[in-house]
């Protein structure tokens, strides 16, 4: 399967390794993401403002590279657009929500492009990369399994952005299974806790750290006291609150025992036997290596 | 017997412009606290969410000096858990709206350390320049 696919500014900066291993692991099932030409910044947040129509307008633009990439043929007849990061994919699934629904909207942005080639008609489907393992099945994760992690425990770490608000969840935002069900595909075992879902602290790590080191340290706490190993989760934002930040929970709690945070196609990559390179462990803060050594996953 | 409450023309000017930018019946709220208890940063809030929109729903212009709106961090817990269907994410948006198109910005990238800075994904700092900043 070709898919257009959008990574977002942090996948190509400060969590490259999280985009090799997704790539990389996506191939294994069958998926070759087809990066979108020319795309630009989603904004990050999604504009809540009902008179905010402007701040659309660069979400949707990425929308006109996937009619492009149709008529071009860099795709055959594939409108729906994949993200791997969550607030990417948070974004641009409520802006494609809003004009997609709202003729008025979508007619005014279009006036706004007036310079791209083709308007845009509605017609994308936005999906998160879990949406498509899960339609190409759990079942076929499995066989592609070389590695196995019967003995590491997960935390599926969920966040926010996935799940809320319910137009654009991916799953069922107060029991949510995807991640679950993936984990266990990959032959790990999935750990149930508390937290799962609770909020980061998000962007308030600029201006308000301490929040975030706060809400992080209870996260973590909870995964920790869950049974936890590892901890995985999809949005570079959470991964760096909840990775990074360990530095600065230390700092306030001496006892503060570290985890390791990864992203869940770096679990992919570790049970489909990729190679280091691509599951990229030397990017994470907290080192995982030493944990999957002890455990006999990697050498 | 029911009771009127009576607001004055400033109050209601307000509430109708929290209304228009945030596309929330704000009155519709019946107080039951179901956002408040779930949310993350209540702690560090010095109104809670239940308290931001009473404050909303009676024009009540003093919720502007208060840190509830700079806090919610937009995780949407209460959008999908409140009874009345309600979007405080959206009305504490409004609120930040209104103080942010005075270009009254809430932060400021030159007084953040450039060590700091420099540490930050593009996603933390884009969206933070994003909610906090005209
Ligand atoms: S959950 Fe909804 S109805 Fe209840 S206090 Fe909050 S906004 Fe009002
Ligand atoms: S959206 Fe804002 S007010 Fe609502 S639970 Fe999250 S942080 Fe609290």
């Amino acid at each position: 399967m070709k898919i257009p696919y959008y990574p977002g500014c942090t996948l190509k900066s400060a969590a490259k390794h999280f985009e090799k291993s997704a790539i990389e692991s996506a191939k294994k099932i069958g998926v070759e993401f087809v990066e979108l030409p020319r795309w630009n910044c989603c904004g990050v947040v999604a504009s809540l403002a009902d008179d905010d129509l402007m701040h659309h307008l660069a979400p949707i633009r990425n929308m006109v590279r996937v009619l492009e990439m149709n008529r071009d043929g860099l795709v055959e007849d594939e409108k729906r657009l994949l993200m791997l990061c969550s607030m990417c994919y948070n974004t641009l699934s409520r802006s494609n929500k809003r004009v997609s629904e709202n003729s008025e909207d979508l007619d005014a942005i279009n006036d706004f492009m007036y310079k791209e080639e083709i308007d845009y008609d509605g017609s994308v489907e936005t999906v998160h990369f879990l949406e498509i393992i899960k339609e190409i099945g759990f079942d076929k994760v499995k066989k592609a399994v070389k590695k196995s992690l019967k003995n590491l425990k997960v935390a599926p770490y969920y966040g926010c952005m996935l799940l809320r608000p319910k137009e654009v969840g991916i799953d069922d935002p107060e029991t949510p299974t995807i991640f679950e069900n993936l984990i266990s595909s990959l032959t790990a075992e999935p750990i149930k806790w508390n937290n799962s879902r609770r909020c980061c602290g998000s962007f308030l790590t600029v201006d308000n750290a301490d929040v975030v080191i706060e809400l992080g340290s209870d996260i973590l706490e909870d995964a920790k006291n869950s049974g936890a190993d590892i901890i995985i989760t999809s949005c570079p934002l959470c991964a760096f609150n909840l990775d990074n930040r360990q530095k600065n929970i230390k700092e306030k709690y001496p006892d503060f025992k570290e985890i390791p945070v990864v992203y869940f196609t770096q679990l992919m990559a570790l049970a489909f036997g990729l190679s280091e390179e691509v599951m990229g462990f030397d990017g994470n803060f907290i080192d995982p290596r030493k944990l999957l050594k002890s455990k006999k996953l990697i050498k | 017997m029911p009771k009127k409450l009576y607001l004055d023309k400033q109050s209601v000017d307000f509430y109708e412009k929290v209304k228009e930018i945030s596309g929330e019946t704000i009155t519709l709220c019946d107080q039951c606290g179901t956002c408040s208890g779930g949310c993350p940063v209540i702690e560090q809030m010095d109104i809670s969410p239940a308290q931001l929109m009473r404050m909303v729903m009676l024009g009540d212009k003093e919720v502007m000096d208060t840190k509830t709106m700079w806090l919610c961090a937009t995780c949407n817990t209460c959008t999908v858990r409140c009874p009345r269907e309600l979007d405080v994410s959206k009305v504490a948006e409004a609120l930040r709206q209104i103080r942010l198109r005075q270009s009254i910005d809430q932060v400021k990238i030159d007084e953040i350390p450039k060590d700091i800075l420099r540490e930050l994904p593009q996603i933390a700092v884009v969206g933070a320049f994003r909610r906090l900043t005209s």
